[in-house]
């Protein structure tokens, strides 16, 4: 059974994510005024970049980036085989860190720049998803993700409003969205070119695309987690959130990085931490 | 239960022996040999049965304590000797009042005592041991060659290589007499003497900056050991207790105030807010002494105190007390951190923060907490002994702390930075050591009291943010090093490889060690214990597998098609790749540096409004003690 759903796992979450990232760039194509590409262009373009060579600057790097994707994949596995969500989150940091240590691997100017501001984010968005599992235990009584999925009751939102606000907002620098994108860029005129990964090429720089398809999805079934044991209807909420994600990356200038860390600190403060409060008060 | 007492007098002494050896093979041989005995005969307490009640050791002594009060007065003299010498006043009356309380209560209390427990052991202090023990012996035998080289570096510092070697074992003898006692007055004797250890060994250069440095220490940790001394008093001449058992199982809301005083002296000793300054004033001693107080000994015996005294924490307002100063050195010094590039600096307040996250595990009191105290005590004397150590040498053959001189560190010494990277891993990094033990803390801190979670979150934001940059530096290569690791010593190198190995056997083997020591520790205080479910477990012991295999797999690791080329410097590369044009035709260097983010977590910025808020706490716990 375990073995079933990890199988599923492993090979629908890719096939969803660059479905939907296929989905993301034709309606940011759409909302700039051009038609965009097919939906399953980020297939072919991954496909494409394993047919190309490697580029590297130092000989190690590409392991990291393996590593990388090894533990988002592994990741997702906990939350969808119903793990703990501590772990989770823990095991997301693990990853993250492999793709910081691969930027700085990366060793020039430009990614050292966008690996320091992937820091700053992952500095920004900890605190709200920490206080997300925290409210979600203090609501649910439990950290696994399976007892919470199918025991809730009522729905995780009613109780845990301002943790969802504040997981939807941070959830922007997850997703590398405007105005919170500062380290990675998929415009072609921005400052840093591409960021964290710009000495990444070919089949390395697939495996990262792929590993974002998998964070992606993981991401959203935290979002989805919300409205557990409805399924469809979490299905339904994160997909929205997830378009609201696409018009503010249009609609939004990047931030600064004071912004981005100071603004996700005090909106976990507030709204994270408030939560958490009341939590406390009124149980 | 002749080892406890071979334990604290065999270091005695070999000390004792190295004030007169003269000359260096006959040192090496004493040190080592002394290194491995204490390390046999540490772990040769582990063969004790602990499932009956507690193994005692009963003398009714008076020689003893006669001899300990005389050891007291001589230190009282001595340090009132080198302050007058150095012109610092304020120690003098805490001398004096340390000694004159210790005196009278000597002349009139102490023949109505009787006979007590003095010694005993239990899985708790057979934890402290072991770490004093091997932990504490490893330092010792590393710096037999750190400070070789380090006199050879520093012509102007005095060779008193005698006097430290002497100092470092009457420590370790010290620390074993602080998680053995069970007689207060025994533990107060030896915790003074950790107390004078520490300030001998900080102002080691001699120079003015450590001289300040190792008074600052002795005042604080002084006016602790007054505190402490109080509380003894108090304990003794209302309650008639003058024994660590006893107390624990006494009502806990009649002896609050003793244990309070008790508590201060914990919290100046583990350089929590606001007294953390002398814990990071004394990194001007030789990296072994840093490492010796931050990993095994001194601070570890002020937490070791707060989490013996935690389960009379469990559920008052003076725990809570206790957990948000905890809770709040944790989450400042953990940004602090962030704006530090001195290595030596970083891994000072990081200490302070992990001491913070144990003193705040010891406040909340309850069973979990008391779990994850224990974890975080031994994972963190493990990885921040083995990051000291490397630190030292490293600064050694750079001849700088500086992070940032330690780009491209991975070829100029690629095995000290490996074993850095297994420190750093173990420090922060799942499914390592601390972070299982901030977990355990986290759920702790959740079913306590949820509104402490705040502390622990953002301070562990922190925390990510400065130990993945340090790493990130080493990883990183502007500029290609030639290897410079040639010359290290053996007496060097076998500590770290036995430290490094000890990291990796404790994360591997944690759930062991947790069902064989902690856990039942845990269940012998509350009757209940905290455990991590095996499926839990399972999962983490694979990622350990998997990150060990990226420790293992640094060899190339590449796709057919895979060509070098040179890093991107916006077109404009420089043969060679050094260098770039820039504006006007300019040749610029290459240079990468991190983030310190000085504007916003400045040490001049975040120190002392923390230390306001932190004395505003203290204030508020003393009052709660004389009321």
């Amino acid at each position: 059974m375990d073995i079933l759903s990890l199988t599923l796992y492993i090979v629908l979450a890719p096939l969803f994510g660059g479905l939907l990232a296929g989905v993301d760039r034709r309606i940011t194509a759409r909302l700039q005024g051009r038609f965009g590409p097919p939906i399953l262009q980020p297939f072919y373009d991954v496909a494409k970049l394993f047919c190309k060579e490697t580029l590297v600057v130092r000989h190690t790097q590409t392991v990291y980036i393996i590593f990388f994707v090894v533990f988002m994949v592994f990741t997702g596995g906990i939350f969808y085989l119903g793990g703990d969500l501590l772990l989770v989150i823990f095991s997301m940091m693990l990853a993250n860190t492999f793709l910081i240590l691969a930027g700085y691997r990366g060793s020039s100017p430009y990614s050292t720049v966008g690996t320091e501001r992937e820091l700053l984010q992952m500095m920004a968005y900890e605190p709200m998803v920490l206080f997300y599992v925290v409210a979600i235990y203090m609501a649910s009584k439990t950290f696994y993700v399976g007892q919470i999925a199918t025991t809730s009751h009522p729905m995780l939102i009613k109780s845990l409003p301002g943790v969802f606000l504040g997981f939807v907002y941070v959830l922007t620098i997850k997703l590398r969205k405007s105005p919170f994108d500062l380290s990675t860029s998929h415009h072609g005129h921005q400052e840093i070119v591409k960021g964290i990964t710009t000495e990444y090429t070919g089949p390395s720089l697939a495996l990262i695309e792929i590993a974002h398809w998998y964070e992606n999805i993981l991401l959203l079934g935290l979002v989805a987690l919300f409205f557990a044991p409805h399924l469809w209807l979490g299905v339904a909420a994160s997909l929205t959130v997830y378009s609201l994600e696409i018009f503010i990356d249009n609609a939004c200038a990047r931030a600064r990085w004071q912004m981005t860390v100071f603004s996700s600190w005090g909106i976990a403060a507030v709204l994270g931490f408030g939560n958490v409060l009341a939590l406390t008060l009124f149980r | 239960m002749e080892t406890l007492v071979f334990l604290i007098l065999y270091p005695v002494v070999a000390a004792l022996a190295l004030i007169l050896i003269r000359g260096d093979s006959p040192r090496r041989f004493v040190v080592v040999a002394s290194a491995v005995l204490l390390i046999v005969a540490s772990c040769w307490l582990l063969k004790y049965d602990y499932s009956a009640p507690v193994n005692l050791y009963q003398v009714h002594a008076d020689w003893i304590r006669l001899l300990m009060q005389i050891v007291e007065l001589a230190l009282a003299a001595y340090m009132i000797v080198l302050a007058v010498r150095h012109r610092k006043w304020p120690i003098v009356p805490l001398v004096l009042a340390s000694a004159g309380v210790g005196l009278w209560f000597e002349v009139v209390h102490v023949h109505t005592m009787g006979k007590g427990v003095a010694l005993s052991l239990n899985r708790f202090s057979l934890i402290m041991a072991l770490i004093t023990g091997i932990v504490g012996s490893l330092i010792a035998v590393y710096a037999l060659g750190y400070m070789r080289t380090y006199h050879a570096h520093e012509k102007d510092v005095p060779d008193k290589r005698r006097t430290f070697f002497f100092v470092i074992f009457v420590f370790l003898s010290a620390m074993f007499g602080i998680v053995f006692s069970n007689d207060l007055l025994w533990f107060y004797f030896f915790w003074e003497i950790t107390t004078v250890c520490s300030f001998v060994l900080i102002a080691y250069r001699g120079d003015q900056e450590s001289i300040n440095n190792a008074f600052l220490a002795l005042g604080y940790n002084l006016a602790g050991g007054l505190a402490m001394l109080l509380g003894i008093v108090i304990l003794f001449s209302q309650h008639g207790i003058f024994e660590l058992d006893k107390l624990l199982l006494h009502d806990k809301s009649v002896v609050m105030a003793p244990v309070i005083l008790l508590s201060i002296a914990g919290i100046v000793k583990s350089a929590q807010l606001p007294f953390s300054s002398w814990l990071v004033g004394a990194m001007v001693a030789p990296t072994p002494v840093s490492a010796l107080l931050h990993s095994s000994t001194m601070v570890k015996a002020g937490v070791y105190l707060l989490v013996k005294l935690a389960p009379l924490f469990d559920g008052t307002y003076a725990g809570l007390l206790v957990a948000l100063l905890g809770g709040f050195t944790f989450m400042m010094t953990s940004m602090i951190a962030i704006s530090q590039s001195d290595a030596k600096k970083v891994l000072a307040y990081s200490t302070i923060a992990n001491l913070g996250l144990i003193v705040m595990c010891a406040g909340i009191g309850t069973y979990e907490a008391l779990w994850a105290a224990v974890l975080l005590i031994i994972f963190h004397a493990v990885a921040k002994c083995l990051l000291f150590l490397c630190v030292g040498s490293i600064a050694h053959v750079i001849g700088t702390r500086d992070i940032e001189a330690m780009d491209a560190l991975v070829l100029a010494m690629p095995r000290l930075t490996w074993l850095m990277l297994i420190g750093m891993a173990g420090m922060f990094l799942a499914p390592f050591g601390m972070l299982i033990s901030k977990w355990a803390a986290l759920v702790a801190v959740i079913d306590a009291n949820p509104i402490l979670t705040f502390l622990l979150i953002y301070g562990s934001g922190a925390t990510l943010f400065f130990w993945v940059k340090w790493m990130g530096r080493l990883l990183s290569v502007s500029q290609l090093r030639e290897n410079i690791e040639t010359g290290i010593q053996r007496t060097i190198w076998a500590p770290l490889y036995i430290l490094g190995f000890l990291m990796t056997a404790v994360c591997f083997f944690f759930p062991y060690m947790s069902h064989r020591m902690i856990e039942p520790y845990v269940t012998g205080v509350y009757g209940t214990t905290f455990t991590m479910s095996p499926g839990n477990i399972t999962i983490m012991i694979i990622m350990m597998g998997l990150v060990f295999l990226f420790f293992v797999s640094r060899k190339e690791v590449n796709f057919r098609n895979t060509r070098m080329v040179d890093a991107y410097l916006g077109g404009a590369n420089l043969p060679g790749s050094k260098a770039f044009t820039g504006s006007a035709g300019a040749v610029q260097k290459i240079v990468l540096r991190n983030y310190y983010l000085e504007k916003y977590f400045g040490e001049k910025l975040l120190l002392y409004p923390s230390i306001f808020v932190a004395l505003g706490l203290l204030i508020v716990l003393i009052i709660g003690a004389v009321a």
